[in-house]
């Protein structure tokens, strides 16, 4: 009985033009109980073990098969608080799926075949959202615990999610966000079309249901030092800070006007709603001749921004990835890289930018870039690009969006002298209780071992709760 | 957080300043000579960094020039409402030791910027000069507050209405001709800083300027804040906003700062009805 997978149904590339909507619809009720159906539910199942968390996919997809929404929620939220998220933004196709048996040996991530485990996952999760229903162990109180306080930093997926645990063991949770909305990248990078701002609206009031009391436009750092919450009389501090600190080239003429950092373009847009300028007071511009440079989850959301603000404001369509390997060593997701096709994003692959060339008013104008080949593997087994000599080469360009990665966050880690910080600036910790060098502060997310996941933040979240609330309660 | 009071200290044909005191208590407590605060007027607003020119009881004063729509905006609000944000306090203070002698420089607005570092180089044990300047007498504010705290105050406007005519790096010239000048603190327009460092430059003299540049989260998340210092990219808003003026790139900066001047007159056209009314 071998079938084929389900297809999700998707917004036609025609009807994406103009808006922000989002892109996958999904499965419904009927397409999502045929592809759990073809889950042969191995004796010994590998998918979990591709799983950040370790869902115990079998057991969920055997649910969902027999109908069983409600038992298959319990069985994901069992491991993972944000089945509706992780559903939608999970890199399932390097994780569970490439684990499915139906992958194909040595693939370097799943093959078709492999069961839509992320698209099932997202469906119970929409279904327990559309339906109120919160399974019982999320929505619990302890009784217990319920004079402890504990100061959450962060408000991205390791924050929401530490919170959300220790806020269910019964002790008091207040969440410090810097900016004014919360869900860290969830809210300021990763655009509408991917993740609907809903879903995160209904996963913080699930918060502050269980009585979490979020504090926006609160820099811990700035506002209150560490030692100040302690002072405060909480008994814990967990730092989700994130990694948003974006990285430039370092090449020649990259601080001219209309270059954006992924970062500012997308917070721009996303955070403060400059596609609706002047409705929303904060303007960003929009070129005639874009250039993304990256080849990852960024990149691909800073493009397909960009051609969507290209498409409502009457500019002809032109945006260009510029990335210096080709599409396989691309570490995006495959179905971002795919619908950015789709949606018209030309790519330019082996390209090295080298310097940018300006107008006489300081506008960019001009990218000149140098031909890469592939060449030896680098520690990760990704082909190294290698600079062709004399392959220099000119793009025309007045607007350029640089994704070439992030840094840690470090407002408060250089006030905090006590954290004991990696070269990379990056917070270390117990890797099994996620305390850090500072008793009784832990941290999680990408302030610990950089970009990462969502799913990966979350599981770190997730260990830091368990400790804070063993520690806490041993006295 | 809730507005105790906000109104015009200055109101002339082109330009208006107005002075708001918010409730923010936390902010309050922490904020230091230097610093700055991000506002936004409501949810659909700009995010936008004034300095905290004074922080007691509970409350912080700021004071803004209206340049564009958001300050415009800001004018608006009466007394007794909420802002939608205030975040802070950001950026580093001023570094306060006694340094000797100290010639504190405000033009335009920037008088209020430099007002609490003048008063707390003050209580460092600096002997304190400064100079304000504006275009005109009218534009002249917190001369009364800075004069009992500081050693001398100098005063000049480009039209001589009030105090000398002519401009503060005219006065600095002066002064550093005098000798004995440690530290230059010079806060204005960015043309005002860029001359106040040419001028310090040749007597080796060291130079703050605190940077007006665009900003956004002002949390150093998106680097469009950046400038080059030395040759190396800073951002403003996590590493100054103070920064040695004789190693500012001002050309880069200056460029920089017009990026939007089409879309802020665009939205200031347009929009004139909802601030006006
Ligand atoms: C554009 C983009 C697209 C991505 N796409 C995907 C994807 O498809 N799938 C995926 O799995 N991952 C994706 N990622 C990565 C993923 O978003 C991150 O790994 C994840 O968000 C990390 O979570 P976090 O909680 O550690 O930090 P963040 O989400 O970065 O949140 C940190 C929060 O802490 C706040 N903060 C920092 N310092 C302070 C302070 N001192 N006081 C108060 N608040 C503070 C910040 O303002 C921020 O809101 C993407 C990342 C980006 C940038
Ligand atoms: C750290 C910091 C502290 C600041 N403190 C104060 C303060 O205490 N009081 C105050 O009035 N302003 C201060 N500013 C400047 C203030 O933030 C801007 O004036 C404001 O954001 C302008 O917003 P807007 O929408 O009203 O004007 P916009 O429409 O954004 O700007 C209108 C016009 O003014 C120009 N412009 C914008 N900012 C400046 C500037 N700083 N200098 C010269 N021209 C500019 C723009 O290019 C544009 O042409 C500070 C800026 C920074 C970075
Ligand atoms: S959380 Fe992510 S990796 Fe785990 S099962 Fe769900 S989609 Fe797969
Ligand atoms: S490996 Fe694939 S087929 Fe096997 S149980 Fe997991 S999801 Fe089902
Ligand atoms: S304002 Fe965004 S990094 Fe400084």
């Amino acid at each position: 009985m071998k079938k084929e997978p389900v297809v999700i149904k998707e917004l036609s590339a025609a009807k994406r033009e103009n808006n922000f909507s989002e892109v996958v619809l999904g499965y419904d009720e009927a397409d999502a109980v045929e592809e759990a159906k073809r889950c042969i539910q191995c004796k010994d199942p590998k998918c979990s073990q591709g799983c950040p968390v370790g869902i115990d996919i079998k057991k969920f997809l055997f649910q969902v098969s027999q109908n069983d929404y409600q038992g298959a929620l319990t069985t994901i939220r069992e491991n993972n608080n944000f089945p509706s998220v992780c559903g939608r933004v999970c890199p399932a196709e390097y994780q569970c799926r490439k684990a499915c048996v139906f992958t194909k040996k040595d693939s370097p991530f799943a093959s078709d075949q492999a069961i839509n485990i992320n698209f099932i996952e997202r469906f119970v999760g929409d279904w327990g959202m559309r339906n109120a229903v919160v399974s019982s162990q999320q929505s619990v109180v302890s009784s217990k615990n319920n004079d402890k306080k504990v100061a959450v930093v962060g408000s991205g997926p390791a924050g929401l999610c530490t919170a959300g645990e220790l806020a269910r063991a019964g002790i008091k949770v207040k969440l410090f966000e810097s900016l004014h909305k919360l869900g860290g990248v969830l809210r300021y990078g990763i655009p509408t079309f991917r993740l609907p701002r809903d879903i995160m609206d209904f996963e913080i009031e699930q918060l502050k249901k269980l009585g979490v009391e979020m504090v926006p436009n609160f820099v811990v750092g700035k506002a209150a030092s560490v030692q100040d919450l302690f002072d405060e009389g909480y008994g814990s501090v967990f730092l989700g800070l994130g990694a948003g600190v974006p990285t430039f080239m370092g090449i020649k003429g990259e601080s001219l006007c209309n270059i954006y950092s992924a970062n500012e373009f997308l917070t721009r847009v996303n955070l403060l709603g400059a596609d609706k300028f002047p409705q929303n007071h904060t303007p960003v511009n929009i070129g005639k001749n874009i250039i993304i440079i990256g080849g990852g989850n960024t990149a691909m959301d800073s493009a397909r921004v960009a051609i969507r603000l290209q498409r409502m404001n009457g500019i002809a369509p032109n945006t260009t990835v510029c990335y210096r390997r080709t599409e396989l060593e691309m570490p995006a997701r495959r179905l971002e890289i795919h619908h950015a096709k789709e949606e018209g994003i030309i790519f330019k692959f082996l390209a090295q930018p080298e310097e940018l060339l300006g107008d006489e008013n300081g506008y960019v104008k001009t990218l000149r870039c140098l031909q890469c080949e592939l060449g030896e593997p680098d520690q990760n087994g990704r082909r190294r690009p290698v600079i062709m000599p004399g392959s220099e080469f000119d793009l025309p360009c007045d607007q350029l969006v640089i994704a070439a990665g992030l840094g840690a966050n470090q407002v408060l880690t250089s006030v905090t002298p006590e954290l004991k910080l990696d070269k990379w600036g990056d917070v270390i910790v117990d890797k099994e209780t996620m305390e850090t060098s500072m008793k009784k502060v832990f941290a999680g997310g990408d302030i610990v071992g950089g970009e990462g996941t969502v799913i990966e933040a979350m599981r770190m979240g997730k260990f830091a709760a368990k400790a804070i609330v063993e520690q806490l309660s041993v006295k | 957080m809730k507005v105790i009071k906000n109104e015009y200290i200055a109101d002339t044909q082109n330009i208006r300043l107005g002075k708001i005191v918010i409730s923010a208590p936390e902010i309050a407590r922490k904020a230091q000579p230097g610093q700055f605060v991000v506002v936004m007027v409501k949810e659909e607003g700009e995010r936008i960094p004034l300095t905290v020119v004074d922080a007691s009881d509970g409350k912080i004063t700021l004071i803004y020039q209206e340049a564009g729509f958001s300050t415009r905006l800001l004018g608006t609000v009466k007394t007794g409402a909420d802002l939608y944000a205030v975040a802070g306090p950001l950026g580093h203070a001023t570094e306060m030791k006694n340094y000797g002698k100290v010639v504190v420089v405000g033009g335009g607005v920037g008088i209020a910027e430099i007002y609490p570092v003048a008063k707390k180089l003050k209580l460092s044990g600096n002997t304190v000069e400064v100079i304000v300047g504006a275009r005109n007498k009218d534009l002249l504010f917190l001369t009364e507050e800075l004069k009992p705290c500081v050693d001398v105050l100098h005063i000049c406007t480009d039209d001589g209405t009030a105090g000398r005519k002519g401009f503060t790096t005219d006065i600095l010239k002066e002064l550093l001709d005098k000798g004995d000048v440690n530290l230059v603190y010079a806060v204005g327009p960015l043309p005002m800083m860029q001359r106040a460092g040419d001028v310090t430059k040749p007597y080796n003299v060291k130079t703050l300027v605190s940077l007006n540049t665009l900003m956004l989260d002002a949390t150093g998340m998106c680097g469009v804040c950046r400038v080059t210092i030395d040759g190396k990219v800073k951002f403003a808003c996590v590493d100054g906003p103070e920064f040695d003026a004789h190693l500012v790139d001002w050309s880069e900066l200056g460029k920089r700062n017009r990026m939007y001047i089409d879309k802020e007159k665009h939205i200031c056209n347009i929009m004139k009805a909802t601030v006006s009314a």
